[in-house]
């Protein structure tokens, strides 16, 4: 079995293998559990996904999930990965982009249907922006909120409040004000 | 009377409507926009999220023990399925074996909790359909199952039994003969079943040749379980990529032929069968006796017993329950045959006694997504019907 991994990405075009990363910290778990990663660009990802799909030595057809991931305080902040399984050779493999805040990724829409949604959803909970994305709306979280909820810098409690005014006879929203301040138990010792 | 001619002429523009949030076929908290053109859907246009509770967040605050339950509240309708594949996660993560027995007792029950899924799939999408008789006889086996349920683990719905390293605890005593008469008399109650369904003239009528999907669209979608295996492909984790003691049983998987919701009613009747029949042999090998959960009290609490006795199992009991373990960091994408298809949890450590991401694949996401491909062009009766088939439950789509 990890054989055919190996030669699977030897086989891959060299444009389209492991690229050099700035940061060796994102990679420091690429082949454990014999699972396999592949880095790429950001801007060849639609290429990469579509090698994969139709090249006759892998047949990656189904995507699994697309999946943000938040490094924070590393230079290039974001991780999307994708998750391909191949029917016919009963294997998967993980496709992963690393970018910054500022940069976006061009959507895989056009190779896999299903991406718009998961896509939808990276955009929804990291901000992390999708370029020709035909749909990029909010999914998971509520109509008008604001923020990006899955992002290491957002706190666990968010930033409003929402109640039942009687006044107004609406839903206000309001600050959020904890009476007493919010306690992340990190335990020092290791055992 | 007179009629401008460019009155006659006007086309007519597409109606709108807005179908739940509260409809009771909705499957909970779905909003869809439907656009028709008379009665025939043109799109749609789910909107989800209503139900989202941020539980992908809650997970990078808990311990990894802590994560668990909110495993059980995703599909509140198959718990044990969930968390056994976050156990499994947590388990490749720290590379722990599982004793025998919990691994038998962990097969009954996930079967156990597919029987639990699809009578409410089954039941619930006779309902939507108008047939009401089936799903009050289902809710009747369900109440039998989540009993088991309870009396393992003290929950009739959200276990958090099967936990990292093996099972919360062992089984009462008696409990697996239960188990075993509840086998004998099961296939009768779906036999019941399927006279009040399978031959029904109506049945038939509302759902042959109803959201019909090729095998090509299916992996195009990302479909899984037996919204795939409707299709005619044949692929099932618990074949191809054996976890647990799958690869010992000797069960077979029903592929569907022609793809529509008709199909895929069958294949979840007969999955139930073949669930019994892997329940009857999971009975027969199960070992009689020995540990339910691995040894390694660093992962898993020692037995109350050990804790009267020995000084260092109150100290792990204590440090797991208060600080929780660590995990070296490393990453894994753990996939099991969910009832309702593929379940995957991705999970990356970072070295600390909390997960750094927890991802949630759930496969109600990527079936609902597919919803508008499945309903254009059908009447929006029809609608009802292919929300039934997805076996949609929002826990999961919204987490």
């Amino acid at each position: 079995m990890e054989g055919s991994y190996i030669s699977l990405i030897n086989s891959l075009p060299l444009v389209y293998s492991t690229e050099k990363l700035k940061d060796e910290r994102h990679l420091n778990n690429r082949f454990k559990n014999s699972e396999v990663t592949l880095v790429c660009l950001p801007k060849r990802v639609p290429f990469v996904l579509n090698f994969l799909k139709n090249h006759i030595g892998s047949q990656y057809s189904m995507l699994t999930m697309v999946s943000g991931v938040d490094f924070l305080g590393l230079n290039q902040r974001f991780c999307v990965v994708y998750e391909l399984l191949s029917l016919t050779f009963n294997n998967r493999i993980r496709v992963k982009a690393f970018l910054a805040e500022s940069s976006s990724v061009p959507t895989a829409c056009f190779v896999f249907s299903n991406a718009n949604w998961w896509e939808r959803e990276a955009w929804d909970l990291f901000g992390i922006l999708f370029q020709d994305h035909p749909d990029l709306r909010r999914i998971l979280t509520d109509y008008g909120f604001e923020g990006h909820p899955l992002r290491k810098d957002f706190p666990l409690y968010g930033f409003v409040d929402y109640s039942y005014s009687e006044i107004k006879h609406t839903v206000v929203a309001e600050p959020v004000q904890l009476p007493q301040g919010f306690r992340s138990f990190e335990s020092a010792v290791s055992w | 009377m007179l009629l401008k001619k460019d009155l006659l002429s006007r086309e007519v523009k597409h109606f709108t409507i807005n179908f739940g949030p509260q409809h009771p076929a909705a499957h909970g908290v779905l909003r869809l926009v439907l656009e028709l053109d008379g009665e025939v859907v043109r799109r749609a246009d789910p909107h989800i999220g209503l139900l989202h509770r941020g539980t992908e967040k809650l997970i990078e605050h808990k311990t990894y023990l802590q994560a668990l339950p909110y495993f059980d509240r995703l599909d509140y309708v198959s718990m044990m399925a969930q968390e056994h594949t976050y156990s499994l996660a947590v388990e490749t993560l720290l590379s722990l074996d599982v004793p025998l027995r919990a691994q038998f007792l962990r097969v009954i029950f996930l079967e156990i909790t597919r029987i639990l899924n699809h009578l409410l799939a089954v039941g619930c999408h006779a309902m939507d359909v108008g047939a009401m008789t089936p799903f009050l006889w289902a809710f009747e086996e369900r109440e039998k199952l989540m009993e088991f349920y309870e009396r393992a683990s003290g929950a009739r719905l959200h276990a958090s039994y099967i936990r990292p390293g093996g099972l919360a605890q062992d089984v009462p005593e008696g409990l697996l003969d239960d188990i075993y008469s509840f086998c004998d008399q099961f296939p009768l109650r779906l036999d019941e079943m399927e006279e009040m369904l399978t031959g029904s003239r109506i049945w038939k009528q509302r759902l042959v040749g109803v959201g019909c999907v090729s095998a090509r669209d299916a992996l195009e979608w990302g479909f899984s379980g037996v919204m795939l295996r409707g299709s005619g492909v044949a692929w099932d984790l618990r074949l191809n990529q054996p976890y647990e003691v799958y690869d010992r049983l000797n069960f077979t998987v029903p592929i569907g032929k022609s793809g529509d919701c008709f199909d895929r009613y069958c294949l979840r009747v007969e999955e139930m069968r073949q669930s019994v029949k892997i329940i009857q042999q999971s009975l027969s090998l199960l070992p009689s006796t020995g540990p339910v959960k691995s040894s390694n009290n660093k992962i898993t609490s020692p037995s109350r017993y050990e804790m009267k006795r020995s000084m260092e199992a109150v100290i792990h009991h204590f440090k797991i329950s208060s600080e929780g373990f660590r995990v070296q960091p490393n990453e894994t994408f753990s996939a099991t045959e969910a009832p309702k298809g593929e379940f995957g949890v991705y999970l990356i450590s970072n070295g600390s006694e909390k997960p750094y991401r927890c991802k949630i694949k759930a496969p109600g996401f990527a079936h609902l997504q597919a919803l508008d491909f499945m309903a254009k062009g059908h009447m929006i009766a029809d609608v009802v019907t292919i929300i039934g088939t997805q076996d949609i439950v929002f826990g999961e789509v919204d987490r």
